[in-house]
């Protein structure tokens, strides 16, 4: 029987002699990795539901004009959301290669269930009062639809984008599939090598990440809809 | 990329066997029932029966916007990590006891706040209507309140079907049974056509399970169901209670 020569005389509380769960070293230690991580996970999952929203207006709007329209974009943006993220990340790769594209598209897809549901029935409570009267002041369509109806829909649209953007942090982890992950990077490294530390650090900071995207959209909601504070 | 897949898919070496797709198809499907059905066991009751009651409605909301919030893989490699991940369980392999507890986790919100909405959501007029002739709270429960929030219930059980699918893909990310294996192994090894191979076996089963629940969704709604057939069969309920809910429906 050997004796290991002991490496430090107090080894941290993330080495694998002690593998603890929660280790404020860690996060000092490997504040670098934290932050790259956690900035991939941030731009990934902004530009996918940035995305999401670029896509799902137009569609909404679509779906306002036509009925038939309307059944097609639903059952469209609502049979993506069931197909599991592991599978439609490989999907999109022969599109996009193994790049944060792949993410982007696959998360942007997801988001579209929640976005169009939300926006179209937005555009849906405008009143048809107020729709006419902008009408008889002479507003086009495409100013009505700016002016008008886009802003009185805009606060279940933000209640939307609420939704999507909190499950979108979540689903990002699953990116690391093809290495784009962000935080799911970490948690990949962590299952690989049995590294607590690192799995309990990465999911906190994903939990955080969602309540404080969650935070700051309704700020900007409080912000953009200020009639909707007078009540 | 697309050609290897559909190779790999028309290769009948691939599906048979022990780490064929077809084992790992049934495993995983084994391991969704399960999940789901234990879920059901453990959410409904409760849900239904705090939904009769009126109480608890703010954690039986909130469960669904906490469940979101947490990812659903940061959740699995914690479970697989931590004691119980490494055991042999059954016929779901190693890391199948972790895999099961964190399916179960998450099939579980959808389905307690659409009993609870579902319930809470039953005319209050039917209620009252049901209780002036005279049944009791169980029995206001059993054959007013459950049938009509059947339709919103089911709801819940469908996308806690779609949910715990995905979950079980992600399981194989952490060593865990099902076909998100082959799609793991491929992409990690550069076998990108039995990646997708897999992935395409797994989405087109996703739309088949969800057409399935679809289907028990329409068949579970007894409104619907009598509007479609004119042989009613929601005949055990009495008439001012079956035309409130035409009622209802109109509104």
């Amino acid at each position: 029987m050997t004796l290991l020569p002991e490496a430090a005389p107090d080894p941290s509380c993330y080495s694998s002699v002690v593998n603890d769960w929660i280790c404020v070293d860690y996060f000092r230690d490997r504040s670098d990795d934290l932050t790259t991580a956690t900035a991939q996970h941030l731009s990934i999952t902004i530009s996918a539901v940035l995305l999401g929203l670029v896509l799902a207006i137009p569609l909404a709007v679509l779906a306002r004009r036509s009925q038939r329209l309307e059944g097609w974009v639903l059952g469209l943006s609502t049979g993506l959301y069931t197909i599991p993220s592991l599978a439609l990340f490989p999907l999109l790769v022969p599109f996009t290669g193994i790049t944060a594209t792949t993410v982007i598209v696959g998360l942007a897809l997801y988001s579209l269930t929640i976005l169009v549901r939300n926006t179209l029935a937005g555009l849906r409570a405008v009143p048809a009062e107020v729709r006419e009267s902008a009408v008889g002041n002479g507003y086009g369509p495409t100013r009505l639809l700016l002016k008008i109806e886009l802003p009185l829909a805009l606060p279940v649209v933000m209640a939307g984008l609420r939704v999507a953007t909190v499950s979108t942090v979540a689903l990002t982890t699953v990116g690391t599939l093809v290495a784009y992950g962000g935080l799911g990077n970490l948690l990949a490294d962590g299952v690989k090598n049995s590294f607590k530390a690192e799995i309990f650090a990465a999911s906190l900071l994903c939990v955080l990440l969602a309540l404080v995207l969650d935070v700051l959209l309704v700020v900007v909601q409080r912000v953009l809809t200020p009639w909707a504070r007078a009540r | 990329m697309i050609g290897d897949a559909f190779g790999y898919l028309l290769d009948g070496a691939n599906w048979s066997g022990t780490g064929g797709m077809l084992a790992q198809l049934s495993q995983q499907l084994l391991l969704t029932v399960t999940a789901l059905g234990l879920a059901c066991v453990i959410g409904l009751p409760v849900a239904l029966w705090l939904g009769h009651l009126g109480r608890g409605g703010f954690l039986a909301v909130n469960v669904s916007n906490v469940g979101r919030a947490v990812p659903t893989y940061a959740v699995l490699v914690l479970l697989s990590v931590g004691p119980l991940g490494a055991e042999e369980f059954g016929p779901f392999g190693r890391a199948g006891l972790a895999t099961l507890i964190a399916l179960v986790l998450f099939a579980l919100p959808p389905i307690i706040t659409n009993a609870y909405v579902g319930i809470r959501e039953v005319d209050k007029d039917i209620v009252e209507a049901s209780m002036g002739m005279g049944m009791r709270g169980r029995e206001v429960f059993r054959r007013v309140e459950l049938p009509l929030a059947m339709p919103v219930i089911v709801t819940g059980v469908r996308l806690a079907l779609v949910q715990v699918w995905a979950t079980a893909t992600i399981a194989a990310l952490v060593a865990g049974p099902g076909l998100g294996n082959v799609i793991v192994a491929g992409f990690f090894n550069g076998n990108y056509g039995k990646g997708l191979a897999g992935a395409i076996v797994v989405a087109v089963m996703a739309l088949v399970l969800e057409g399935g629940a679809a289907l028990a969704e329409r068949w579970s709604d007894p409104v619907g169901r009598s509007k479609r057939s004119r042989k009613v069969t929601v005949s055990s309920q009495p008439d001012e209670v079956r035309e409130a809910t035409a009622d209802q429906l109109v509104r």
